[in-house]
């Protein structure tokens, strides 16, 4: 082949150039169209919402009255379940893990049961509730409670967060594992010192990414059968109600209701004035995901900066 | 030779065949390794060196489907490191080993040493300080370190790192030490401290030194292996191997016609 001249080159790199621009510009318009419909959801629901956002909207009860309606129960609701949801999951996902990565033996068994934690993930959330309605509801007798709604969560994000565990560990390199065997670790030991701390801000980020799905919810726990209109709190341990002192763990089975119960309930009401409290609802709602986000984003980062191979 | 010259043997490699799968990758091993003695083995990529070495240590316990066969006898005891009876644990507690990168574990460098230690149940501070002091020391390093042992070991030259990583060998006071090609990622300046160090090394323990790098061979050891294909086709005194092979893919090897 005969080289090319100067000529010949450079009018082979203006097109591509120009096809690297083309991509880069689709590129830019793809990213500003998701950014800008984002944008907008956000400042559609602060502006609607814009007159609800006071100190009583977060004190008060569900109301008839739109104006005097709040998300207290709500809210509280939402931060109590995501408790129990993450008492439950976080240790059975991380243990989880931990075993398929380090401990489990590679066969039919194993291969099976990871086919299947990662079609778990893509289960639809309704089926969880169903299950959780026969199980937890009836057959556990735990009712309509707090504790219900908690396990039902955690069981939708199990599996993401033992998928997260297991790719935490898996970025671990074989010679820091192998470093902590060498001097005569057991395998206990090596998760313990190494394999656990190494793989936290993975697992963490995982935690939070699920808790932050959980979080946002709704059918399975109308499912379950959450009230969505509720005008009292859980009892606070140690106090007084009306049968005797409230124990410890009295609020695990208290009827409860979540954000976004709270905030379907009030957009299918007929009086447009609930829209109001909807939307206010919406991004205080919008709020607690992205501050998960944020604090998953912060520790990660801390975290991960001590961790060097 | 004569008797009083003969060293005392330390572990010896007999009949010792293994097991990739269905991949044989050591043939029938026989060799003496000796007390105090810095033994080298060397060979081709692909003989089977580093697979030898980490027989020693039970390292393929780790992973599924590697199979021993035969023995390696460990002195003064005579116990079989390979016995499906000896926990591979008990193993890695009397033998250690050094890799062919530096690997600290993403700690502070006072914590990589202590950490054999810590294994061991050993959680007495002063104890603890001595120990880690002593292994600095022995791994020619504490002079570097003695003033910020909390900070990370990731901070560390490569140098340095894979000296930390002697030191946490040393640390337990193993009884052989196995060196898995430690200066291969290392330049010359530390590649020369590492086996000024292996010198210093073999008054307490037994070495046991896989490498690339006959010069390292001739400068570090007082026996060596020639391994070829899995299989070990010469065992000597260095000074008599390299001057003298008596396996003409020994001498082929040694003198760069090959590999």
């Amino acid at each position: 082949m005969k080289p090319l001249t100067t000529e010949e080159i450079r009018s082979v790199i203006a097109r591509g150039k120009f096809k690297d621009n083309l991509f880069k510009a689709t590129g830019v318009f793809c990213l500003a169209l998701a950014l800008v419909v984002i944008v907008a959801l956000i400042a559609d629901m602060v502006i609607k919402g814009s007159e609800r956002f006071t100190l009583d909207f977060f004190l008060n009860f569900a109301s008839r009255r739109a104006t005097q309606a709040g998300i207290l129960s709500a809210w509280v609701g939402s931060l109590l379940v995501m408790l129990v949801t993450a008492l439950a999951a976080v240790p059975l996902g991380v243990a989880a893990g931990l075993y398929l990565e380090e401990y489990a033996k590679r066969n039919w068994l194993t291969n099976i049961i990871e086919i299947n934690i990662t079609n778990l993930a893509a289960v639809p959330s309704i089926v969880y509730g169903l299950l959780a309605l026969g199980i937890f509801v009836y057959q556990f007798g735990f009712g309509q409670s707090i504790l219900s709604a908690g396990l039902t969560l955690a069981l939708l994000i199990l599996p993401i967060i033992i998928v997260s565990t297991r790719e935490a560990i898996r970025a671990i390199p074989a010679m820091i594992r192998e470093g902590s065997m060498a001097v005569g670790a057991t395998r206990w030991q090596t998760c313990r010192y190494h394999i656990l701390p190494y793989a936290m801000p993975g697992i963490l980020t995982g935690v939070i990414i699920g808790l932050a799905r959980a979080i946002g919810e709704t059918a399975p726990i109308i499912t379950i059968g959450a009230l969505t209109f509720i005008a009292f709190l859980p009892p606070v341990p140690f106090t007084e109600t009306g049968e005797g002192t409230a124990g410890l763990f009295d609020w695990v089975m208290s009827p409860f209701t979540v954000m976004p119960i709270q905030i379907f309930n009030w957009t299918s009401r007929p009086d447009p004035a609930f829209e109001v409290n909807a939307a206010a609802a919406g991004f205080v709602l919008m709020a607690m995901v992205l501050s998960m986000n944020a604090v998953a984003i912060y520790l990660r980062y801390k975290m991960r900066k001590n961790i060097k191979w | 030779m004569q008797i009083h010259d003969q060293p005392t043997l330390k572990a010896e490699a007999r009949n010792l065949n293994f097991y990739y799968g269905e991949a044989k990758a050591l043939k029938n091993i026989n060799m003496p390794i000796y007390d105090k003695k810095v033994t080298a083995l060397i060979g081709p990529s692909g003989c089977g060196k580093s697979t030898y070495l980490r027989s020693f240590n039970r390292m393929h316990d780790l992973y599924p489907g590697n199979r021993y066969e035969g023995e390696i006898r460990f002195f003064p005891d005579n116990t079989n490191l390979l016995s499906p009876e000896v926990d591979p644990i008990e193993v890695r507690m009397r033998i250690g080993m050094v890799f062919q990168k530096p690997n600290p574990f993403p700690k502070s460098i006072y914590e990589n040493v202590a950490y054999g230690l810590r294994v061991r149940g050993e959680n007495n501070r002063r104890v603890l300080d001595d120990k880690v002091e002593h292994a600095l020391r022995g791994a020619a390093i504490w002079d570097e370190v003695k003033d910020r042992l909390q900070e990370l070991a990731s901070n560390l030259s490569g140098g340095q790192q894979q000296r930390l990583c002697i030191a946490r060998a040393l640390a337990t006071d193993p009884e052989l030490l196995l060196f898995d090609e430690p200066t291969s990622a290392l330049d010359p300046i530390a590649t020369a401290a590492i086996e000024e160090l292996v010198h210093e090394l073999k008054k307490r323990v037994t070495i046991l030194i896989v490498t690339h790098n006959m010069q390292q061979a001739a400068r570090v050891s007082d026996y060596t292996a020639y391994m070829f294909l899995g299989e070990m086709i010469e065992f000597g005194k260095t000074d008599e191997i390299f001057i003298k092979p008596q396996d003409k893919r020994t001498e082929d090897y040694i003198t760069g016609r090959m590999g």
